[in-house]
């Protein structure tokens, strides 16, 4: 189930490179692995670990500060390339939460959403100073009900965010339950009327 | 007020508009395959939830499937459970099932559009990023996620922002060995990585036109690669004569219908675009991509830039790791990297006419001294298209292996996938780090100029090479 998201309070490891693709983030040869939990050990796998198997001691997730950072601060164009959820799930299995950056792969960006993680959209040069703050392994403080990111002794940032994404995020819900409850009969009602329209669409399905 | 083709397709699936500037988009088509979809039916099975149209999915195995052997089971365990567990879900939700062994199989967006699945008109998701392909029949079709898959499953819907809007008109003829793979990678180079982003993108202008359905596939799925989740192409009579027939399109009065529907899918002609960006095509070179991001990609005519004249610090910064990574200095000719591996294949590249453009330049020739080459069709029909045609003889007599269709080296999850440190000339859609195998090096190409490496054993510009005759072909002349 989805775990509620309000407030967040922790460490933010660093990770100021562009383009991050979910390539990186979860390696395919991991994808055989069909569940969706316990996926945290492969998370960066191959940033994390040299070929035989010893860690690359220079990766924030290697060094000691952040190894349970719940916060990642990274570069545009996060989690871009491939929709694999399972970089999400790697991620949320390392018990991170939040991930702020730039700009992100938009089916990355939707599946943080659907996982309880919260994607922040920030200027650059904000998330640069994050970048920075996070570094020097200062407190980062998230706040989804007042939509701010603040550093320890430092000012507190505004966020955007869709007003039903953040609904959803503070109540933990399941998308799914949401809109079927919501609009089931808006459903049946466009289902006639797109019968109507475009007929061969409900006439030659796949198993006719 | 005049609308795009975006605007149209996403006005006639919009069920429902959310409070915060969403709408509930209404879903025709999903395509599932193994390794999106086991969450997806978890989901349905934890919820005690059926599937709300059966029949509007379709799912085949194609990530992990070997492709060096089709009979028998398979090899790793890993794999095999996840093929099973995928016909298990299809047996027990009543999905449609394209089985391994069977005519049918092939990759999602290589079976889709042969079995005349995906038509005009329609949202077709899958959870995979390349469903951007297609679009090239003016369908509204995006990659999502798992989590979203189970979503489609239950409520044939999805939430989901209306994007911004691109025309990219490509204008100009281009040489006959410059394909669409070339004028999608030039497309990437010049608008970036994130050039697309937030954006539906149709391409549109008289070079579209003239191209083949599989030439538009190839075009449209490389969007995503541009940060688009949606590429369209605005459907035509090259559409219409490439769906007629087919297995599931449309039959007899209905035919006619949809016909006469899917000629409105146009945009208007004064509709607004957000961006409208052009690019000629006549003179272009192919390209090929020499960093770890597809907008790294150059003029097979030119050098390995220097990453210190590039624009912006992050675009530096980005080459420079992705010039480490691919062990290639500033100021090299593409032409002098030699290159251990090609894989002919994909969802992007993965069609006959692509095997085609392919065996035309193999025929006759050799891989070269220490080059492994792998042919890998898009579906198993294409396969046997292929065979039909002569063409797996093609391949094989120039020393290429000829295999089973599946994803395989584009996504490295069988098998097939490089070693650290090999050097890969691809015909795949990512030339990011480690995606053909950990510590492998990816170059993309086109068909034909994959082939042209082949056979040279370097990055190679097939238009100098075509003009030479192969050795074997003058043999045969004489």
């Amino acid at each position: 189930m989805i775990q509620p998201f309000v407030r967040l309070a922790g460490l933010a490891a660093a990770l100021p490179e562009e383009n991050v693709d979910t390539d990186i983030i979860y390696p395919a040869r991991f994808l055989l692995i069909t569940a969706r939990l316990g996926l945290g050990p492969y998370a960066f796998h191959d940033r994390r670990f040299h070929a035989d198997g010893s860690e690359v001691a220079d990766f924030v997730f290697n060094q000691p500060a952040w190894r349970e950072a719940p916060i990642l601060v990274a570069g545009a164009n996060f989690g871009s390339g491939s929709s694999r959820e399972q970089a999400v799930w790697a991620l949320l299995g390392r018990g991170i939460r939040c991930v702020i950056a730039p700009s992100f792969g938009e089916i990355f960006q939707a599946n943080c959403y659907r996982n309880g993680v919260l994607p922040i959209t920030l200027p650059p040069a904000q998330v640069a100073a994050l970048s920075a703050a996070a570094a020097e392994a200062r407190v980062f403080e998230v706040d989804l009900e007042a939509q701010t990111v603040s550093v320890a002794g430092g000012a507190s940032l505004p966020f955007a965010i869709d007003p039903e994404r953040r609904r959803a995020l503070l109540n933990g819900w399941d998308e799914t339950a949401t809109l079927l409850n919501a609009h089931g009969a808006d459903i049946e009602t466009f289902e006639g009327r797109h019968r109507r329209l475009q007929p061969w669409l409900f006439d030659a399905e796949t198993d006719a | 007020m005049p609308q795009t083709l975006y605007e149209k397709l996403w006005n006639s699936h919009a069920v429902a508009e959310l409070p915060g500037g969403e709408t509930l988009l209404y879903i025709d088509r999903h395509l599932v395959h193994e390794v999106s979809s086991p969450q997806a039916f978890a989901s349905l099975r934890d919820a005690s939830r059926r599937l709300r149209r059966p029949g509007t999915h379709l799912a085949v195995a194609d990530h992990a499937v070997p492709t060096r052997v089709r009979d028998g089971e398979i090899e790793d365990p890993l794999a095999r459970a996840q093929v099973a567990e995928l016909e298990d879900n299809a047996r027990s939700f009543d999905v449609p099932y394209r089985s391994l062994d069977g005519d049918l199989q092939g990759i999602v967006h290589v079976i889709g559009p042969e079995q005349g699945y995906t038509l005009p008109g329609m949202t077709l998701v899958c959870g995979d990023s390349h469903t951007t392909t297609h679009g090239a029949f003016g369908a509204l079709a995006f990659g999502i996620g798992a989590s979203e898959c189970g979503t489609v499953m239950a409520a044939q819907c999805l939430k989901q922002r209306r994007a911004r809007t691109m025309r990219v008109d490509l204008v100009g003829q281009a040489d006959p060995l410059v394909s669409a793979k070339d004028i999608a990678l030039a497309v990437i180079a010049r608008i970036g990585a994130l050039g697309a982003s937030g954006h539906a993108v149709e391409y549109a202008g008289p070079a579209v036109e003239a191209m083949s359905m599989a030439a538009r596939m190839t075009l449209c799925n490389m969007t995503i690669e541009a940060g688009g989740r949606v590429g369209l192409v605005a459907p035509d009579e090259v559409t219409f004569a490439y769906l007629k027939g087919r297995p599931l399109a449309p039959k007899g009065a209905l035919w006619d219908q949809a016909v006469a529907y899917w000629r409105g899918l146009r945009s208007d002609p004064d509709a607004v675009f957000d961006r409208v960006v052009t690019v000629d095509v006549s003179g272009l070179a192919p390209y090929v991509s020499w960093g770890t991001s597809p907008d790294e990609a150059a003029p097979i005519t030119a050098s390995i830039p220097d990453p210190a004249t590039l624009g912006d610090d992050s675009a530096r910064r980005h080459a420079e790791k992705a010039l480490a990574y691919m062990a290639l200095r500033p100021g090299t000719p593409l032409t002098d990297i030699p290159i251990q591996r090609v894989f002919i294949g994909s969802c992007t590249n993965g069609r006959i006419e692509d095997l085609r453009a392919a065996a035309a330049v193999a025929h006759g020739r050799q891989v070269a001294a220490g080059v492994r080459a792998i042919v890998v069709p898009g579906s198993t029909a294409t396969k046997h298209q292929a065979e039909a045609e002569g063409l797996d003889a093609v391949f094989r007599a120039a020393g290429f292996e000829w295999r089973h269709a599946g994803c395989s080296m584009c996504v490295a999850m069988n098998d097939d996938r490089l070693a650290a440190g090999e050097r890969c000339a691809s015909t795949s859609n990512r030339n990011f780090e480690g995606r053909q195998g950990p510590g492998g090096r990816t170059h993309l190409m086109s068909p034909a100029m994959a082939a042209a490496a082949a056979v040279t054993g370097r990055l190679t510009d097939v238009r100098a090479l075509m003009r030479t005759p192969a050795a074997g072909l003058v043999e045969e002349i004489r």
